[in-house]
């Protein structure tokens, strides 16, 4: 088997951005494994509109968008192999992959990019009681089967959960000729963008109940109904059951990130995110192994994935080519105030381009008005911005200057919080 | 008309099954369901109990005790995931002593080996998650674990191998006693037998009442699990149960053969022998007294909660007879039923043989290959498999690593999966910590393809379980 | 004078729009972040549109449907006559990006295009 500098472990949107990175940043020798029949990863699934604001200035849908950079993936030359699962990460890279060509077989790459992505929430995680009939399909499930082909897994849907492809999924059902009656969602916010309510449910009649959840779910066979109760301090309120009669039910209950072959290979995770804890240069705690996209954390946006990506590869062409890791002190980043997590959770701040920007990234665990986003190197205030509104479902992301924060070499933490504006 | 008609594909139908068929006899098991194993055999806590705890002198503590004595040797002659794990009872508090050496008294009647009482220190080294407020434990080493559906699908294949025919989809709707032998109606067809095996798990007393003069009534008792991602693997080494005492009678904490972890149950006594539903109530009841026997049980880690029906009978013991003229009763067998199968397929087949008068079968083969998983075999056996099968090389459950190659092996079995939830519990795929949301599609277009079925006709578990209900754009 | 909230679609910023009115003429418009959500706001209340995506038969291909979308924008008042007049349609892989599958779909003006590739088996 021919071996390779740089493994991208994923053809999704993430491995694909940081292939073409890695190769612009003069890389010759890379291969992307995919577990799929083709690249793209879940884009492919996606087929509404909406990416790439930022990226190509216009609006695309998501097999288009991966088509973008299949193109690219093309054009650079840079090989991929599909229909193969790796199997197995060792802590020296070693990389244990199988597909019905190659057979079963092992690489030993001088950087890994890990990029497998997220999965969905299962029913089982959610705990909803009742019988286990046909007919409860996570979103993303449902989202594969109507739009790549183009069966309908229900007549009379029942949404629970308002994360973006739930909401997304209850237009193209509609669109399909199905009856979505309602959307439940647990908590008293929404877990997805703004606009894909207004667009997908809004547009539609579909009401969107928030803080409530399913109780129950009726039909052995096939689901025949389920049951909604509003939810007060995370427990149902009796006397608030209200039965929708329904065929499915479909789930858009949360992501995590699919981090077995990382934690096999020993990588430590950030139980915030169930994903790698990483340095600035998006560098896990194996020297050489980057992480990007969703299976580092959850993203809103595929754009954001992309940079993010692009970020890793570079960085995984600088590691290969210097030979190794900066040796500069990893300065933790916390967060606090309402900031649930930071990506990346170290920086080394004495490997920085003075001219360079560190982009952090984050989400807030609740709703919060009017505060301003601060950071801190040590004591000393670097950055700040108003945030009119910051939510869940929304990841924010801070471009810090390099310069700002080599100004504090002996920080011994960089903070990242809310204040009230 | 066949010699035997088994009613009752689970556990005990298919042991009894494949026992009968070490004889020359022609056999027919009919199954309400779909497939085997859809009843009390599916959702259980996947034990080989020991056998100290069923009363000493009854049916239940003999064939549990052989049952578990048998399993060792079975699982090897059908290739089944079993493992001898031992068993704790942990007894919570002091003035508990007299009940926990009861059981170790009633066990030694009933001639489980190696029994013995740990005190707390030594059951701390043995079970380090065990809770600090422990006191002590009957041990058994000879308690295990098993792969229900894998020794129940193994035991009916066997049976296939030998001769034994499977129909499903076959409700027993009466029994009519003529002259020399029965007629079994059901909805589709007639058929008639010169002996009759009552298996029906909860709904043996239904099937009894059709043929005997007395009466009988189970009562489903339902037990409401959670399962927990193989994340937990080594949680507990042991199958941890609690001693009834001061605090109730608790749940088990249990290793699964696949390295995942087992919580439950709980025992609600219902009416519906179709109520499978869990409850609020009952996932909450598990939750609350998991926690008792062991510390910090990552319950955050559940893939998914299930419950499954005990065919309970007021008397708490199984009924093995001939009840009525070459009627057979199989019926009232709760736990430890599983445990006891590999000797109630040995009890019900002497019953058998002895009416019927049956003689030995030279040709039979009590042996069976389980679905090659790949992932046993060596680096280079399974290069060598996946050259030969590329479909071995194509991984279509990502949660559980299985390829195609094993999916079709399941299909084409006899009996063989014909749905989402057959695969599933022959090969796991489906089974993992995403629960089927990448694979299912997949296992649906194999399964469309394989049994030459349009996807709208593939189930998640037969009848009226369809997965697609129609086309885009079809009712525009 | 009339005040309407909307909430910006243009991007993922969904930014919360205020539009002052006088009977059906727009005064203004404010709490958008860029010149789009001003015009979306305009648009929305005078003639709303939507791009539309969804899926078209395909025979003999890799999949049996491709995803579509309207090359342009069709009135929200049309978006299932839009999808209705998809329904019939059977194209024959292969299947391009960018192809026109169906022109000036429901009278709208706007062309349906493939958004995927799908290869010939």
């Amino acid at each position: 088997m021919t071996e390779y500098d740089l493994v991208i472990i994923g053809g999704g949107p993430a491995g694909l951005a940081a292939a073409v990175a890695a190769r612009k940043a003069g890389l010759e020798s890379i291969l992307i494994l995919e577990r799929d029949n083709e690249l793209g990863g879940i884009l492919n699934q996606c087929i509404h509109n909406g990416f790439g604001l930022h990226t190509f200035r216009e609006e695309l849908t998501g097999p288009e968008y991966a088509g973008r950079f299949r193109e690219q993936v093309q054009e650079l030359r840079i090989p991929y192999k599909l229909n193969t699962m790796v199997l197995d990460l060792a802590a020296d890279k070693t990389v244990t992959a199988m597909n019905g060509e190659d057979g079963l077989f092992c690489l030993h790459p001088k950087a890994v990019v890990l990029a497998m992505g997220c999965r969905e929430r299962p029913r089982g995680a959610l705990n909803i009681p009742g019988y286990r009939p046909a007919g409860i399909y996570t979103a993303g499930t449902a989202q594969r089967l109507v739009n790549m082909e183009g069966y309908l897994p229900g007549r009379n849907v029942v949404i629970l959960g308002s994360g973006d492809i739930g909401l997304i999924m209850a237009r193209r059902m509609t669109l399909e000729g199905a009856k979505v009656h309602v959307v439940a969602e647990l908590m008293p916010y929404s877990g997805g963008l703004k606009r894909n309510i207004v667009q997908c449910l809004d547009d539609y009649g579909i009401p969107l109940k928030l803080s409530h959840t399913v109780v129950d779910i009726q039909g052995k066979e096939r689901v025949e109904g389920v049951t909604l109760a509003r939810v007060e301090n995370g427990k149902p309120v009796p006397g608030t059951e209200e039965h929708y009669p329904c065929d499915t039910l479909l789930l858009s209950c949360g992501l995590i990130p699919e981090n077995e072959l990382s934690r096999g290979a020993g990588v430590e995770i950030n139980p915030v995110t169930n994903g790698p804890l990483v340095s600035d240069t998006l560098e896990t705690s194996i020297p050489g192994v980057f992480a990007a996209g969703n299976v580092l954390h959850v993203h809103d946006l595929v754009d954001y994935v992309s940079q993010e990506a692009a970020a890793a590869g570079e960085n995984a062409a600088r590691y290969i080519r210097s030979g190794g890791t900066g040796t500069g002190r990893a300065v933790p980043v916390r967060c606090d105030g309402g900031v649930r997590y930071t990506v990346p959770a170290s920086v080394r701040l004495s490997d920085l381009d003075p001219e360079q920007t560190v982009t952090v990234r984050f989400r807030v665990g609740n709703v919060y008005q009017n505060k301003r986003i601060l950071v801190y190197a040590g004591d000393a205030p670097i950055y700040r911005r108003k945030a009119r509104v910051l939510a869940p479902g929304e990841m924010e992301t801070l471009g810090l200057k390099a310069k700002d924060l080599l100004e504090h070499p002996e920080a011994e933490q960089i903070l990242v919080t809310l204040e009230d504006a | 008309m066949f010699d035997v008609i088994i009613i009752g594909a689970g556990v005990s139908g298919c042991a009894i099954a494949r026992e009968l068929s070490r004889k020359k006899a022609g056999i027919l098991v009919l199954e309400r369901a779909e497939d085997v194993c859809c009843g009390t055999s599916k959702a259980n806590s996947a034990i080989v109990h020991a056998g100290y705890d069923a009363k000493h002198g009854t049916l239940m503590a003999k064939l549990n005790v052989q049952g578990s004595r048998m399993m060792p040797q079975l699982a090897r002659d059908l290739d089944i995931h079993y493992q001898v794990n031992g068993s704790l009872v942990v007894m919570m508090s002091p003035e508990d002593r007299p009940a926990l050496v009861a059981l170790y008294e009633n066990g030694i009647q009933n001639g489980v080996e190696g029994l013995r009482i740990l005190e707390r220190e030594e059951l701390r080294a043995m079970e380090p998650n065990i809770s600090d407020d422990a006191v002590a434990a009957l041990y058994a080493p000879t308690g295990a674990i098993i792969c229900p559906f894998g020794l129940t699908f193994a035991l009916a294949e066997n049976a296939a191998k030998n001769g034994v025919q499977f129909q499903f989809d076959r409700q027993v709707t009466g029994l009519n006693r003529l002259e020399d032998h029965w007629e079994v109606i059901t909805p589709q067809q007639t058929y008639a037998a010169k002996v009759v095996v009552n298996a029906a798990g909860v709904y043996s007393d239904e099937i009894h009442n059709m043929a005997a003069p007395d009466k009988m009534t189970i009562k489903p008792r339902r037990g409401d699990y959670f399962l927990l991602d193989k994340t937990t693997r080594g949680f507990v080494k042991n199958t941890v149960f609690q001693l009834p005492g001061k605090l109730g009678k608790g749940v088990l904490v249990a290793p699964t053969v696949h390295g995942n972890t087992i919580v439950g149950p709980t025992a609600i006594d219902l009416e519906d022998k179709d109520g499978t539903a869990t409850t609020r109530e009952g996932l909450e009841d598990v939750r609350a007294k998991c926690g008792i026997a062991v510390k910090g049980l990552p319950l955050n880690q559940t893939i998914t909660s299930f419950a499954g029906l005990r065919a309970h009978e007021a008397r708490h013991e199984f009924f093995i007879g001939e009840a009525a003229p070459g009627f057979v009763d199989c019926a009232a067998i709760e736990s430890p039923g599983l445990s006891s199968a590999p000797a109630i397929g040995v009890m019900v087949a002497d019953i058998v043989t002895n009416i019927l008068h049956l003689e030995d079968n030279p040709r039979f083969d009590g042996t069976r290959k389980g679905i090659l998983d790949p992932k046993t075999l060596s680096r280079e056996e399974y290069a060598a498999l996946i050259r030969e099968n590329p479909a071995y090389g194509k991984v279509i459950c990502r949660c559980e690593t299985i390829t195609e190659g094993e999916i079709l092996d399941a299909i084409r079995r006899v009996p063989g999966a014909r749905s989402l939830d057959g695969v599933k519990r022959r090969t796991r795929a489906g089974m993992g910590r995403c629960q089927g949301g990448f694979c299912s599609p997949r296992v649906m277009e194999i399964l469309s393809r394989e049994l030459g079925i349009p996807m709208s006709q593939v189930t998640k578990s037969g009848g009226n379980s369809r997965l697609i209900l129609g086309t885009n754009k079809d009712s525009l | 004078m009339k005040k309407v909230n909307l909430i910006c679609i243009g991007c993922p910023l969904g930014c919360p729009l205020v539009v002052e009115m006088e009977g059906s003429e727009i005064r203004s418009v404010t709490g958008n972040t860029c010149k789009n959500g001003d015009a979306y706001a305009r648009k929305e209340l005078t003639n709303p549109t939507r791009i539309i995506t969804s899926t078209v038969r395909v025979t003999g291909g890799t999949l049996p449907v491709v995803s579509v979308k309207t090359a342009s924008d069709v009135p929200k008042g049309k978006i299932f006559d839009c999808v209705r007049a998809l329904k019939d349609l059977c194209l024959s892989a292969p299947v391009v990006t960018g192809q026109v599958v169906a022109a000036d779909i429901a009278g709208t003006g706007a062309d349906v295009i493939a958004t995927k590739d799908i290869d010939k088996i």
